[in-house]
């Protein structure tokens, strides 16, 4: 049986950046076990002949030209960042301690 | 944190005294396709901020990746290159953190499936070869570039954010990972540096990437870990970013040693961290504490469906990999007869491809890396000009070569040809006839200034009557000297020679 900890589910939520209380990580822990364990049920059926499916289309290779096509103008990229744009760029918080 | 006091440091060779090194280089190569990994935008370098992104590369709701065929070409030729096998089928996965410089909040890489895998690179250090083994080179895209504004500009809190420009978002990428590097001892800084160099070199020759690493289309990532001395142990590791030439590689490999040395040798472990490489001070300093794989929680990426090359496609692009640099340049010198030192220098004054084509052209390998290296070379410094970009062609090049060789101009007037074609004065027969340069090889006039240099010399003469050849040089001078240089030494010998003796 999945057991999935508090603890996990905490790591997680920080991966996520999801800020999760003391009592939603009470209340998600127990539903997520039960979650895994009906996605589980899949290894009743799944058998050493069949291997693991990632897309449901039997297609490789689908590739592009590398041919240039027009981009969108600085202005229409920009125009639905949340925060006013400065020198053309995307302004986001800094986060801290990541760059030298 | 980050803190920039300056840690304690053995000296290298303390280091090394107690402890083995144990390197993994990590190389980031920006390929040279012109439009993106994922979507049609152009990948020039130097463009205005945010004009070459599109709905895909800015990670915008809905929008769909297509796989740029040129660049898989790309990945497949550079694992070739490196003696890899290529995956017959594999898939891109899903890089999920959060960080401004992937509007996306995932990177498309490739996790467990890389493209190529298992290969190797032999690399030469002090005449050693050095075999590094390449664990896989997969492909993946380019991130945003930020640019952080400090709180110190008096802004509303002072608060300090970011500006991203995404224009390098989803340029393709081929990360090559190296197996780790053991044994070097106190070659690895050089190993690192030979590997990269050469690794370069392969790129360039392939004419998959500008791999200018001024311009990061080339960067190193140095893993290194220490063991004590002879314990055949692995360290913990460290990886240090933005290690971005290849003077750098060296420097940051040989101060990783001795700062982790000398932590160790005080007892305190050493972190498993991502440090920065600072070019100025020559010091690495503590990032952020490397994540493990999981917290990546890498998955297949839906919005693409797997990469399965036929052997028929990969045989086609192993036919047409370029004879690698190494091969080449030993099959070159082998042919050429240089020696190890001719061969540097050759390859140092950039006239390595000259002295090829010109001896494609006929002229001999000797002749042709004397004009290159000593002449040309010379007045491409007094210049300030590169020896390719003279003008001087390797066909005109062989063509004086060839006047030499037939009596019609000496190593001399052969400086005043080349002087004629760096003014412009036509091809090297052009300059000959323009300049009046060629030798006197009229037999008649040529034996009337013997008889005079003779006649006006009576005692040289006697001597070499006695059988003194050596005093034929003085004779020799003056024939020239009345001809204005324009004699074929040799023939004038053998005529005083015949006359006299």
């Amino acid at each position: 049986m999945p057991e999935i900890t508090r603890a996990e589910v905490a790591h997680l939520a920080d991966l996520a950046r999801i800020d999760l209380s003391d009592t939603e990580l009470d209340h998600l822990a127990p539903q997520l076990v039960v979650i895994l364990e009906a996605i589980a049920s899949i290894n009743d059926v799944a058998a050493d002949d069949v291997p693991p499916t990632s897309h449901p289309l039997p297609l490789t290779n689908v590739f592009r030209a590398d041919v240039v096509r027009p981009s969108l103008t600085a202005q229409e990229a920009l125009s639905g960042a949340p925060v006013e744009p400065e020198q053309q760029r995307f302004s986001v918080p800094r986060i801290l301690g990541e760059e030298a | 944190m980050t803190t920039r006091t300056a840690e304690k440091v053995l000296s290298f060779e303390e280091a090394l005294a107690g402890f083995d090194p144990t390197m993994g280089l990590e190389v980031h190569v920006e390929l040279n396709t012109v439009s993106k990994m994922f979507c049609g935008c152009a990948t020039g370098f130097g463009a205005e901020p945010n004009t070459q992104v599109c709905p895909v590369c800015l990670g915008l709701p809905g929008a769909m990746p297509v796989v740029n065929e040129k660049a898989v070409e790309s990945a497949i030729r550079i694992g070739l290159a490196l003696n890899c096998r290529i995956a017959s089928w594999c898939r891109f996965a899903r890089k999920n953190y959060f960080y401004p410089d992937m509007p996306k909040n995932f990177q498309t890489s490739q996790y467990d499936e890389p493209i190529a895998f298992d290969g190797w690179m032999d690399v030469e250090v002090d005449g050693e070869t050095v075999r590094v083994e390449i664990e896989r080179a997969h492909m993946e895209e380019d991130t945003g570039k930020s640019l952080h504004v400090g709180g110190a500009t008096g802004r509303i809190h002072g608060a300090d954010h970011s500006l991203v420009d995404y224009n390098r978002a989803g340029i393709p990428l081929i990360e090559i990972v190296t197996k780790t590097i053991p044994g070097t001892r106190e070659k690895a800084p050089l190993v690192a540096k030979a590997y990269v160099a050469q690794l370069r070199d392969l790129l360039l020759a392939l004419g998959v990437s500008d791999v200018r690493m001024e311009q990061g289309s080339l960067r190193c990532d140095v893993n290194l870990s220490l063991a004590p001395a002879g314990s055949g142990q692995l360290g913990t590791r460290t990886e240090t970013k933005n290690v971005n030439s290849l003077r750098s590689v060296e420097r940051a490999v040989r101060y990783e040693i001795a700062r982790q040395a000398a932590l160790l040798q005080s007892g305190v472990p050493i972190v498993q961290e991502t440090r920065h490489w600072h070019e100025d001070t020559g010091v690495t300093t503590s990032g952020r504490e490397k994540s493990d794989a999981e917290d990546y929680r890498y998955f297949p990426e839906p919005d693409l469906v797997p990469v399965a090359p036929s052997t028929e496609w990969v045989d086609e692009l192993r036919a047409s990999l370029p004879e690698p640099p190494r091969e080449r340049l030993a099959r070159l010198q082998r042919e050429w007869g240089f020696s190890d030192l001719e061969m540097r220098d050759t390859v140092g004054a950039g006239a390595l491809v000259l002295v090829e084509e010109t001896v494609a052209a006929g002229a001999a390998p000797g002749a042709a890396r004397k004009w290159w290296l000593s002449e040309l070379a010379r007045r491409a410094n007094e210049r300030g000009a590169e020896v390719a970009d003279l003008g001087v062609t390797p066909t005109d090049v062989a063509r004086v070569q060839a006047l030499v060789d037939e009596g019609r101009i000496n190593d001399k007037l052969a400086r005043q040809v080349f002087d004629g074609l760096l003014a412009g004065e036509g091809t090297p027969d052009e300059v000959v006839e323009g300049r009046g340069l060629a030798v006197v090889s009229d037999e008649g006039a040529l034996s009337a200034a013997v008889d005079r240099a003779i006649a006006d010399n009576p005692a040289v003469a006697d001597k070499i009557r006695d059988g003194k050849v050596a005093a034929a040089g003085a004779l020799i001078g003056a024939v020239m000297k009345e001809l204005g240089g324009k004699a074929d030494a040799g023939q004038v010998r053998e005529l005083i020679l015949a006359k006299l003796i």
